[in-house]
């Protein structure tokens, strides 16, 4: 006998996360949607007029995300403007077919589309990168990029926002990750479900309390078009650590997902603290916590065919910068990158890719 | 028996990319449940990796399961017993966003 669902009696389908409650297909859409419109009007995310870039990569929450925005706009007439954002990192095989699925989405949902490539912002697609320092720290290099990718896309297009398909699961994994490495300055910002410090676009992410399990559930019974592989250069593993260490509380008692979230909001920055300095770019403009953007030191050691100058340990970084800069001091040349001045105090080792 | 396996949401990279699976189950003196499926599946269709598809007796955490178009949880998990012409489906929920 199949179970009946707990608001109206019909065949449920789907037993919800969050508070197992057995539900229906047409309940189980309408508290779905009706949570998300919530948390957008209760956290005052958007104000009328806005325009709104989505952040698609054609996956599964980014297409959901594209739908959910495109009906709750109509339907509670948040007078907004949607576009899709996407960024093609230039990965054969992977992103030319997941863009594929972003273009079929642009007409399914009838939104304005601007394709942005490394290439044109950086001169250097991802394969080319890969190929110039191999599989380690390629995730590093890409997350960055894509971070300022879309801020850029963004303002080209003149937004006022940006929304990312980051869901409940992604951001308590976030939460797990900077606990790990003791990063209390990410800590603070990866829960909050609005960032952006001034002159930047602030972004947004509407599914800070929905469930993976919910958004993918939602996709298969609408029939949403959505993109599934992997990236063929391989995810960070110790974030893999993370996922399935998450995976398997939520087995156990789903609410760790929340309870998490809730941690990681609750865990105050004490005072003596000492939080990074946020200033700007003096190449480009982007923000940044030394005199060049994080994507600015990596493209300066790419350019020079030293990349690994911008990664990894400082005291290797230091020396061989100093080698350089010697050399460079004799060969009489001082170019405007140049110097270990320009390289102090960055931590990119670790991975960026966490605010997407 | 005869039942309908489907891949979805890049569990089918596992089973060589098919999607939907028409198989036979062998004839058994006992019921055919999840719990006997799921070896199954792993022994006679999985290509590759079983450790990203299995995670002790039952499914890795992060991939769900749908019995007959409804969240498996609702039928039991491991103990549903299997019918004939069942559906039974696997989305899984560990490829990108
Ligand atoms: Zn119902
Ligand atoms: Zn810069």
């Amino acid at each position: 006998m199949p179970t009946e669902c707990v608001e109206c009696g019909k065949r449920a389908i789907l037993k919800r996360p969050k508070n197992r409650k057995a539900l229906c297909k047409d309940c189980f859409y309408s508290v779905f949607e009706y949570e998300i419109h919530e948390t957008i009007t209760k956290n005052r995310l958007f104000k009328p007029g806005e325009t709104i870039a989505i952040g698609a990569s054609g996956g599964k929450d980014s297409t959901v995300l594209a739908h959910i925005m495109k009906l709750l706009n109509d339907r509670y007439d948040y007078g907004l403007n949607l576009v899709l954002l996407s960024i093609d990192e230039g990965i054969s095989g992977y992103r030319d077919d997941s863009l594929e699925t972003v273009k079929r989405n642009q007409i399914q949902y009838s939104l304005p589309l601007k394709i942005l490539s490394y290439q044109e912002l950086y001169g250097w697609t991802m394969d080319a990168i890969v190929k110039e320092i191999g599989m380690k720290n390629n995730c590093t290099f890409c997350g960055v990029f894509r971070r300022q990718a879309l801020d850029r896309g963004a303002a080209m297009l003149k937004c006022d926002k940006i929304v990312t398909g980051h869901n409940a699961d992604d951001i308590a994994e976030t939460v797990i990750m900077n606990i790990l490495r003791g990063d209390i300055a990410r800590l603070g910002r990866c829960t909050s479900i609005s960032t952006g410090s001034e002159g930047m676009i602030s972004r947004c992410k509407p599914f800070k309390y929905t469930y993976e399990k919910e958004i993918v559930m939602y996709a298969h019974f609408k029939k949403l078009d959505y993109f599934t592989t992997e990236c063929i250069y391989s995810p960070n593993a110790y974030r893999g650590h993370a996922r399935t260490f998450l995976k398997d509380l939520e087995k156990i008692r789903p609410r760790a997902i929340l309870d998490i979230i809730t941690s990681g909001e609750d865990m105050a920055i004490k005072e003596e603290v000492r939080m990074p300095i946020q200033s700007t770019c003096q190449n480009c403009g982007y923000i940044a916590s030394s005199e060049l953007c994080k994507a600015c030191i990596m493209l300066d050691g790419l350019n020079r065919g030293r990349p690994e100058l911008s990664i990894g340990k400082n005291n290797k970084r230091k020396k061989i910068l100093k080698m350089t800069a010697e050399k460079a001091k004799e060969a009489g040349k001082n170019g405007k990158l140049n110097g270990a001045n320009a390289v102090h105090d960055i931590s990119v080792s670790q991975d960026v890719e966490n605010m997407f | 028996m005869n039942i309908t396996i489907e891949l979805a949401g890049g569990a089918e990279l596992l089973f060589g990319n098919q999607r939907k699976h028409e198989v036979t189950l062998p004839e058994s003196d006992k019921q055919w449940t999840m719990a006997t499926l799921l070896p199954w599946i792993r022994d006679n269709l999985l290509q590759e990796r079983g450790e990203l598809f299995m995670q002790g007796k039952s499914v890795r955490p992060g991939i769900l399961v749908l019995v007959n178009d409804a969240d498996w949880e609702l039928a039991g998990e491991l103990d549903y017993v299997i019918e004939n012409k069942d559906n039974i489906m696997f989305i899984s929920t560990l490829h990108g966003g």
